[in-house]
């Protein structure tokens, strides 16, 4: 069983700090971090390979600085990395990312055939989730969004049985291997990495391809030249008037506040209990 | 079977990253071990970082370290409630190479020293917490951590946790420290534009101040203040012994926001905006609080040590001496293939031989000094400052006579044998 | 490519069980505004088993078109046979513009079949428009960190793709008398080639419907200072029969579970009355509580920007205004003799 998992760095946006006044980061406030979403993919791939073995690849697509997202998912458990860097990478909106990670998943593949891709549901520097569909799409693999659980890894039928998030509710999905999953926070607790981990992590060095390591790659499709979504203009969104301000000591605010309530008489009925 | 290492250094600030980089780069194998999530991302300092102690690490560092500005001024204010007497020395040759000293903040600075450590080939290992050093038959031979199968070996420990030093104290090494032995320094970083801070403390892009502040800046505490300068930011911190803010039933808080509004220190912090609040216990019990620094299998380094002088904010360069001399120690011990205490207490010679326990012996009575004679902070100030006042106010009395009259109310206030005793006790603990 | 070949706006029109999605007849009335901009047709598409009887639904919410692909094998979602029946119908058809709701089938959707168009996708819109002279869809989005929208353009290849976040666009009433044309497209589906099975459908109405359809909210900030102060939230909310909600920092800090968390990466909501207490008020959040009715904020912050959104803003301690207020509501009660009760939703 050959698991890959696709993790990116992304910016902490927990720490980041915006200058109200700018309404630019503060960038020495935001330490780059592994998208915490893949953090649960890697997980999930631990607890997978804790039942059929086999072996778990990470693959980022990065600043060469994004070899710290790598030795952090040797941490967490995986046994190897990949990490593709290049100029030309630069600039890739989600098109243009799921070409080059699946331009390295066909090398991969190659190397030891893959089973299973997993996936963060997004990354938190966009919110955008459309990466691991795009990836599933160009190796005609049946991708499956929003999984909260991997019920069972079938190695004979190479069939996977997973939980996946709707709206309201989850729906049981079986899906042929390989197969490509985009998980949830929820679908795992993150466990405390055990010390010979860390020390693997920090010794480990991962794989670096640029561009000319990959094979057949049609330059046109990679970086900002094959992002087909461009910024178009960034704008504070028209600040409305604002509401009124109810002045006045605290008693005095929370008694108008009272009236203002109570006035709401659609939503709030004043039943009385003598009835 | 867990790995066994050369050295392992618990704690990756100055006083550990230094040991480490010096064991690796010698070849040993080396494993830091650092609680925080990265180096530096819970570490507090002032943020003045001297040239010389770092040099002999890494020659030329400040072409390539993250520095804040190198400082070509140090002020220093005794001041009153509305008022200050200033004193201090701006030259230019501080702003060239080799420069004297830089501000630093320590997020960036220990995250990069560590790196050049890495680089060296020491294993880094963030966000682990040693919980104990492993002892066996009276000899340290390894450290346990929080993590599970968290055991690790190694010939020699160095402990470089800090201040706090938990490890030296579960084996004995120093006791927990008196109220007088630390001091509580709180501080906030305040963002403030570049051009801002040139302008008013009077600096171009390339150079900084420091302001060292003391009198009304503690409220009569034993403590200073300092405001240092940063690329764009401030530094702002005010810090007590322990033993003061208790007899004061004084917050720390309390004593920095009333540094930050008072009328001489705010108009410099104006507009800016509080990035981080940090707040960080210094040992300044100095030469007398130096506990035990080595045994079978260990040392202890930097701030676990005490080892600052806490008089001139000395602190991580001796915790980078400290680190330098731990690791010659450790290199020799490693040839001669024995650990045990005897041949560790080289280092202990070392560090007495060297500027760190000289300079705390000559300040050894400074602090308990001003401690017990809270007059220096309390009184001489405004006394000051109301000489001065006087001195300066132009109002026709002839200066002559304006001199007899600031002498006689200062004896007046205090009693001129008390002057001179007061004089000499502290000339005798900072000589 | 020939740009002039492409006309007409489409919005995806997402069922479940035959029943339509909320966002798809909110993204009809968007989308009404864009194509008579444009002065093109809006059309829905839907896809699905058994689906014919919705198509005047979706004409009565605005469309002028209906495209129906219905086959056995669409009767649930799955991205293979759904995207297969996009794959048809847009390169035959060629709408200029395709809107999808920014629900977990939605993005799924709408992530797979950008990339077998080769076209750009903006994801999670909470503001549409159109350049008319250039024909370009405007689709704009809380950009990362900052209190900033950016807008995406696809200027290079069509059609020009955007999923959009439920409940911040506004669905126009139904009118029964409209009247449009519906297309019905066939295809050819075979269950034993498709490599995923829904085997099971569990519909969970938990905890999370409770904020999509609570009256009132409670929602609170990290400024709330630790998760003991923020039970207090809880007794506000006990009193008058509201729901607890939080931002993403409050969720971060482990107060709250993800769940309950309101704004662009948690819940949108539209109660009744909404209180934001001890929040900023960051975009983020803001996108998703801005169409609630009344909006109550509590801040220490003169010039937070919850201000700028809320009805009513009081600048305050939560830790006074709160606990006064819930005594305000007991009291009332036992004056009254009664009971305090919001009417819930439904
Ligand atoms: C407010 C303030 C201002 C100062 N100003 C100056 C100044 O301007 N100039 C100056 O030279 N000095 C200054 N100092 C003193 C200086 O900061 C210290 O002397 C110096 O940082 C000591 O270095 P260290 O490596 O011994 O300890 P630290 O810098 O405290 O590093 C200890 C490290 O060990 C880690 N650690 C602790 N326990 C464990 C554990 N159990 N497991 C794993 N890791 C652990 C910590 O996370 C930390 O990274 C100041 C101090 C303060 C508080
Ligand atoms: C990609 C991305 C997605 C995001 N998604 C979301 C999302 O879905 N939902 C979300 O909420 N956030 C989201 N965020 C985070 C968002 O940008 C803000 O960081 C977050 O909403 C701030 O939370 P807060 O208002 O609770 O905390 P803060 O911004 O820290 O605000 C606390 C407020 O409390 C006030 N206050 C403090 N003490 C008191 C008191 N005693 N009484 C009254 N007022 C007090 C302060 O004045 C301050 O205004 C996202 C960010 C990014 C980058
Ligand atoms: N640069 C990248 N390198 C590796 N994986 C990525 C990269 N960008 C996105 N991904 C994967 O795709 C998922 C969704 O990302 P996004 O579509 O950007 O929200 C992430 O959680 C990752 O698993």
């Amino acid at each position: 069983m050959h698991i890959v998992v696709c993790v990116k760095q992304v910016p902490d946006t927990k720490i980041i700090k915006i200058n109200p006044k700018t309404n630019t980061l503060d960038r020495r406030s935001a330490p780059a971090i592994l998208n915490p979403y893949d953090a649960h993919a890697v997980q999930e791939a631990v607890s997978i390979r804790e039942k059929t073995g086999g072996t778990i690849s990470v693959l980022s697509m990065g600043p060469p600085q994004a070899t710290a997202v790598i030795k952090k998912s040797i941490e967490i458990g995986a046994d190897r990395g990949y990490l593709i860097t290049d100029r030309a990478f630069a600039g890739a909106d989600t098109l243009a990312t799921s070409y080059a990670l699946f331009k390295a998943l066909e090398k991969i593949n190659k190397e030891i055939p893959v089973d299973l891709i997993i996936c963060g549901k997004h990354a938190i520097d966009g919110d955008t989730g459309q990466v691991g569909p795009g990836i599933a799409r160009r190796l005609d693999i049946p991708p499956v969004t929003n999984v909260i659980e991997v019920t069972e890894v079938n190695l004979e039928e190479k069939t996977v049985l997973i939980k996946r998030k709707l709206s309201s509710g989850y729906e049981l999905i079986q899906a042929e291997m390989p197969c490509l999953l985009t998980v949830e926070k929820e679908i795992n607790q993150i466990e405390y990495s055990p010390m010979p981990n860390m020390i693997k992590a920090a010794r480990y060095e991962p794989v670096i391809w640029a561009v000319s390591d990959l094979e057949n790659v049609d330059r046109v499709q990679l970086g900002l030249k094959g992002s087909p979504t461009i910024v178009g203009k960034m704008f504070t969104p028209p600040r409305p008037e604002g509401g009124k301000k109810i002045e006045g000591s605290p008693d005095e605010q929370v008694n108008q506040l009272m009236d203002i309530l109570l006035e709401q008489k659609d939503v709030l009925t004043l039943q009385s209990s003598k009835q | 079977m867990p790995e066994k290492f050369d050295v392992i250094v618990v704690g990756a600030g100055p006083a550990g990253t230094s040991c480490a980089l010096v064991c690796a780069q010698k070849g040993l194998n080396v494993l830091l071990i650092e609680r925080g999530e990265y180096p530096g991302s819970k570490n507090v300092m002032g943020g003045v970082l001297y040239r010389k102690q770092m040099e002999e690490l890494i020659p030329e560092f400040w072409k390539e370290a993250p520095l804040e500005r190198p400082v070509i001024e140090q002020r220093f204010w005794m001041m009153d409630k509305e008022s200050v007497v200033q004193f201090g020395y701006k030259g230019l040759e501080w702003g060239v190479e080799p420069y004297n000293n830089f501000t630093v903040l320590r997020a960036q600075f220990d995250q990069w020293f560590a790196k050049k450590a890495v680089e060296a080939g020491a294993l880094l290992i963030n966000e682990t917490v040693v919980t104990e050093c492993i002892v066996e038959n009276g000899k340290v031979i390894g450290v346990r951590t929080d993590r599970p199968n968290g055991e690790v070996y190694a010939d020699v420990v160095v402990l470089a946790d800090g201040v706090n030093s938990l490890l030296s104290k579960q084996l004995g090494f120093h006791k927990e420290f008196r109220p007088d032995e630390v001091a509580l320094t709180v501080m906030e970083v305040i963002n403030l534009p570049k051009e801002k801070i040139n302008d008013r403390f009077n600096l171009e892009d390339n150079q900084g101040c420091t302001i060292e502040i003391f009198g009304d800046s503690t409220k009569g505490n034993l403590g200073t203040a300092f405001l240092y300068t940063n690329k764009d930011s401030l530094n702002i911190g005010v810090g007590t012994t322990l033993s003061s803010m208790i007899k004061s039933k004084m917050k720390p808080y309390d004593l920095l926001d009333y540094l930050k509004t008072h009328p001489m220190v705010k108009p410099m912090l104006a507009g800016g905006e509080s990035a981080e609040y940090l707040a960080h216990l210094i040992p300044e019990g100095g030469y007398r609080s130096v506990p035990k620094v080595a045994g079978n299998g260990v040392v202890v380094v930097g701030d676990a040590a005490q080892l600052v002088n806490a008089i001139h904010r000395e602190g991580s360069n001796m915790a980078m001496h400290s680190g330098l001399l731990a690791a010659e120690t450790v290199i020799e011990a490693k040839h001669r293939g024995d650990f045990s205490e005897s041949s560790l207490n080289l280092y202990r010679q070392k560090l007495y031989d060297s500027f760190i326990i000289k300079d705390l012996e000559k300040y050894k009575d400074a602090t308990h000094t001003f401690e017990n004679n809270p007059q220096y902070f309390k009184e001489y100030v405004p006394m000051m400052n109301k000489a001065m006042s006087k001195f300066f106010t132009v109002d026709g009395t002839p200066k002559r006579d304006k001199q007899k009259e600031i002498m006689k109310s200062v004896t007046a206030e205090r009693g001129t044998f008390k002057v001179i005793q007061d004089i000499y006790r502290a000339w005798k603990a900072v000589k | 490519m020939n740009f002039d070949d492409y006309r007409g706006v489409w919005v995806f029109i997402e069922q479940n069980g035959g029943k339509i999605e909320g966002v798809s007849l909110e993204l009809l009335g968007a989308g009404r505004k864009l194509a008579d901009k444009l002065q093109v047709p809006l059309a829905g598409f839907l896809l699905g088993s058994g689906i014919k009887p919705l198509a005047n639904q979706v004409i009565a919410y605005g469309a002028d078109e209906v495209y129906l692909v219905d086959h056995p094998v669409l009767k649930d979602y799955r991205t293979e046979s759904y995207m297969k029946g996009v794959m048809q119908l847009v390169p035959k058809y060629k709408p200029e513009i395709i809107l999808y709701g920014a629900t977990p089938n939605g993005k799924d959707l709408a992530s797979a079949v950008a990339t077998d168009l080769v076209t750009g996708l903006t994801a999670d819109t909470t503001m549409l428009d159109v350049d008319v002279d250039n024909r370009l869809l405007e689709a704009s989005r809380p950009a990362f960190g900052g209190n900033i929208m950016a807008t995406i353009l696809c200027k290079k290849h069509r059609p020009q793709m955007a999923t959009v976040r439920p409940k911040v666009m506004k669905a126009l009433s139904p009118d029964t008398g409209r009247t449009g044309k519906i297309i019905e497209e066939s295809i050819t589906l075979r269950e034993e080639d498709m490599r995923t099975k829904v085997l099971q459908i569990v519909n969970d109405v938990t905890k999370k419907a409770n904020l999509a359809d609570a009256h009132v909210i409670v929602c609170g900030g990290k400024g709330m200072g630790d998760v003991q102060n923020f039970q207090i939230l809880y007794e506000l909310a006990d009193t008058i029969g509201a729901t607890v909600g939080g931002t993403r920092d409050v969720v971060e800090a482990g107060w709250l579970p993800h769940e309950l968390q309101i704004g662009q990466t948690g819940e949108t909501v539209t109660p009744k009355i909404y209180f934001a207490i001890a929040l900023s008020g960051a975009i983020q959040h803001v996108v998703g509580m801005k169409n609630s009715d009344l909006i109550i904020a509590i801040n220490k912050d003169p010039n937070a920007p919850i201000f700028d959104v809320a009805t009513y803003g009081i600048v305050g301690d939560a830790l006074e205004i709160v606990p006064k207020l819930i005594q305000q509501f007991k009291q009332l009660r036992t004056e009254k003799g009664g009971e305090i009760s919001y009417a819930r939703k439904i």
